[in-house]
């Protein structure tokens, strides 16, 4: 026992950390499984544990790119949307062929990380040449392009395989792609993706966040990571010793985008309705708001800012029509808060120091 | 060095701690709900299907779900107000079924709407009035279906909220009865017209009746000679859609939108000298109320609606009145469909005789039972009855704008 605290505390300091993420993340899953299997969660909260993980993923996979990468992306919700419809289509035409449910919804995650990190390549590889301010406005014009492009899709399935056909003149339905009759419409356009079997479930958002949190940090303690980090902090001292600029921004970018995806097809398969409005420029920003609140490169941090996040709106709903404003007013308060150097102190101060304290701790 | 581990383990516990919280909060209130009206207790096993079969009762829960913040707020709030006044006579009438109603909102999104729901049901709601709109309706009836929980939605008109869920009823017609009532009244009064189509594309609702319009005006022979689309972002200029449509001499403009981009539409219309009839649906209604509208331009406006807030009866002006003394307001279709809608629930609990104290699945169960043998009378519709499957059936009402109220042809 001593031998093991005594490798413990030999670690390097990043790798702690990690490590007591990882902990936290299984803890919190035990605790909730265990709650809710005794019946002592209330509905609402239980209701909440799947968008909530897909939440969390999303805000790790965005820290990624903000973070770590420090490049500003105002779509990751087109890379959910991306994720979400693909894995609905997955999860919908192989209802016959898969009976399990589980195996479903992984195959489905799979999926939509795929069709999300092909959408992050196509984004990436001509965007990601740009600097700074450029990025933020191409990765919002590509959130928007794909709202557009999920309305004109009709997606259906039959015992012939899958019927897709994009309204282009918005005059086509979902009686035109040629079904036969008996076939299971996916897609509606507009209407979006309805009556979809809800598989989503807690364990595969607690084994989704696992996954992402072993690939983030994996990459980011890794050479690579270090490479990512060095050009994110100096662009040209990196290029100056020989760091492959764009090569090591997709890596990052199309990693974040793939997890984004696999995001959205939890989110997706937990909704029966889902339309591609959902995914806008709001959900980009309040992923954003999740990452800028837990802080930037932190992924513990992105983790509880997410599940607070997306509790404190549900548990103002006391206050009815001001809930909103009290949410809004609650998010200034935490920003100035943290952002406090007398609190800091003050935390420093209640905190029993250590010798060496670094200034950044 | 350990300062962060520290923070992490601070922040992580107070997380658990709030949601620990939370339970406890809402534990107290998740019990069963008051033990009803003295007398009621023992009227349980009377409960029976059939009309009036036992002895109704007891103080039910309606948890409402509805937009009451953010761009579509005018409707769920509209829908909500209309149910509460409904919920006020009801409990004034000192009977044995009282009502109490919890609103929630869901800003038109199906994961709030979930969330709602969820909350709901926390905090004790036996039946759900919602959701008004149709995207958050089909995630929430997908989720009370598996939980047996009866449900009524006012406006959610889309076939998918009730599609496979035997214990969803609307109040609204559905989509493709507008689209289909509409072609039909069009062939039947209009005959021989040229129609043209402005409908938005991105909206499940405008989308929905005109696909089903469509259907049925080749099945009835009507000529569509255009169609012209928009979206969110381009409901503010229809001169293209409109120049199209004229150029091929259309003499009736099929409408399925709402009220603002339609008021665009006709007063784009007067300036390019366009007038062609003007056919709306539901979505219409509130077209006379649009600030800064010079109501002469909606002059021979057709639409379908359930309901015209200028109706002679009495229980509509009554209605209009009280709704215009609480909220300063002329009541719409939405409110009327949140009126109507709980007093759905209060005759099908008289006609199947529950108590407040049943279980929500069972009250589920004996309400479904007794649907399809209900009649209502409310503001949108005299006679109303039901399919098992859930959709209304009532005669569809078009009226004419004469001097800026509604008439029937």
């Amino acid at each position: 026992m001593k031998k093991l605290i005594g490798r413990i505390k030999g670690l390097k300091k990043t790798t702690k950390v990690d490590f007591a993420t990882y902990l936290g993340v299984i803890l919190a899953f035990v605790l909730f499984t265990v709650l809710r299997d005794r019946g002592l969660l209330n509905r609402s909260i239980t209701g909440m544990l799947v968008p909530i993980c897909a939440y969390i993923v999303m805000a790790v996979s965005l820290n990624l790119t903000v973070g770590i990468l420090g490049e500003l992306s105002l779509g990751h919700a087109g890379f959910m949307s991306v994720g979400a419809f693909s894995g609905v289509i997955a999860a919908q035409s192989l209802q016959a062929a898969v009976p399990s449910a589980p195996v479903r919804l992984a195959i489905a995650i799979l999926v939509g990380a795929l069709f999300a990190a092909v959408a992050g390549t196509i984004v990436g590889v001509p965007v990601l040449r740009l600097q700074g301010d450029y990025l933020a406005i191409v990765t919002l014009a590509f959130g928007e392009i794909i709202k557009e492009l999920i309305n004109c899709l009709l997606v259906g399935c039959d015992s012939r395989g899958l019927h897709i056909a994009f309204n282009i003149t918005g005059n086509l339905t979902i009686n035109d792609i040629g079904m036969e009759p008996g076939g299971m419409a996916i897609i509606k356009g507009a209407q979006g993706a309805t009556g979809t079997t809800t598989i989503a479930s807690f364990t595969a958002g607690f084994i989704l966040i696992m996954l992402t949190l072993v690939i983030v940090l994996n990459l980011v303690r890794s050479r690579a990571g270090r490479a990512i980090m060095a050009l994110r902090d100096n662009r040209i001292a990196a290029e100056s010793v020989g760091i492959n600029i764009t090569k090591y921004k997709l890596m990052a970018f199309i990693t974040s985008a793939a997890l984004a995806g696999g995001a959205g097809a939890l989110y997706g398969l937990n909704y029966s309705n889902l339309s591609a409005s959902k995914f806008s420029f709001d959900t980009s920003i309040l992923v954003l708001v999740y990452v800028v609140l837990g802080g930037l490169g932190r992924m513990w941090g992105s983790i509880i800012a997410a599940a607070v996040l997306y509790i404190l709106p549900e548990a103002l709903r006391e206050f009815a029509d001001y809930r909103m404003l009290v949410y809004a007013i609650v998010l200034i308060l935490v920003m100035l808060a943290t952002n406090n150097d007398q609190l800091k102190a003050l935390a420093g101060r209640i905190i029993p120091k250590r010798k060496g304290v670094s200034s950044n701790g | 060095m350990k300062k962060k581990n520290l923070a992490a383990l601070l922040m992580a516990g107070t997380m658990c701690f709030s949601l620990l919280a939370g339970c406890s909060n809402s534990g107290g209130q998740t019990s069963n709900p008051p033990a009803s009206d003295p007398g009621t207790q023992d009227s349980q096993p009377a409960v029976t299907d059939g009309p009036n079969g036992g002895t109704a009762g007891g103080t039910f829960k309606l948890g409402g779900i509805g937009p009451l913040t953010t761009d579509t707020a005018i409707y769920g709030k509209a829908a909500m107000n209309g149910a509460q006044i409904a919920v006020d006579e009801i409990n004034a009438l000192g009977g044995p079924i009282q009502f109490q109603l919890q609103p929630e909102d869901d800003q038109a999104d199906p994961e709030l709407g979930v969330n709602a729901y969820h909350k709901l049901l926390d905090d004790g709601a036996q039946i759900i009035v919602g959701s008004v709109t149709s995207g958050s309706g089909i995630a929430v009836s997908a989720e009370t279906f598996a939980d047996r929980v009866f449900t009524v939605t006012p406006s959610g008109s889309s076939v998918d909220v009730i599609s496979g869920r035997d214990n969803t009823f609307q109040v609204c017609f559905t989509d493709p009865n507008q689209g289909t009532g509409s072609a039909d009244y069009i062939a039947e009064n209009l005959p021989g017209a040229k129609v043209a189509v402005i409908y938005r594309n991105d909206d499940a609702y405008s989308q929905g009746i005109r696909d089903t319009f469509v259907a049925e005006a080749q099945a009835k022979g009507i000529e569509i000679v255009d169609e012209g689309t928009f979206t969110k972002d381009t409901q503010t200029d229809f001169s293209v859609q409109l120049t199209s449509a004229q150029n091929k001499g259309a003499d009736v403009l099929f409408l399925p939108i709402y009220y603002q981009p339609a008021s665009v539409i006709l007063a784009q219309a007067k300036q390019m000298n366009f007038a062609p009839t003007f056919f709306g649906v539901d979505g219409m209604d509130g077209i006379l109320t649009v600030e800064g509208f010079d109501t002469s331009l909606a002059e021979g406006v057709m639409l379908l609606t359930p309901f015209s807030a200028d109706a002679e009866d009495e229980r509509t002006q009554s209605f209009v009145k009280k709704y215009n003394e609480l909220h300063g307001e002329t009541p719409n279709q939405f409110a009327a469909d949140g009126y109507d809608a709980v007093y759905v629930i209060y005759e099908a609990i008289q006609a199947a005789g529950c108590t407040s104290d049943m279980s929500t699945a069972d009250l589920c169960e004996a309400l479904v039972k007794v649907m399809p043998t209900i009649s209502v009378d409310g503001l949108t519709g005299q006679g109303m009855t039901w399919s098992a499957t859930g959709e209304v059936s009532k005669a569809p009402m078009a009226v004419v704008i004469r001097d800026g109220v509604y008439v029937t042809p």
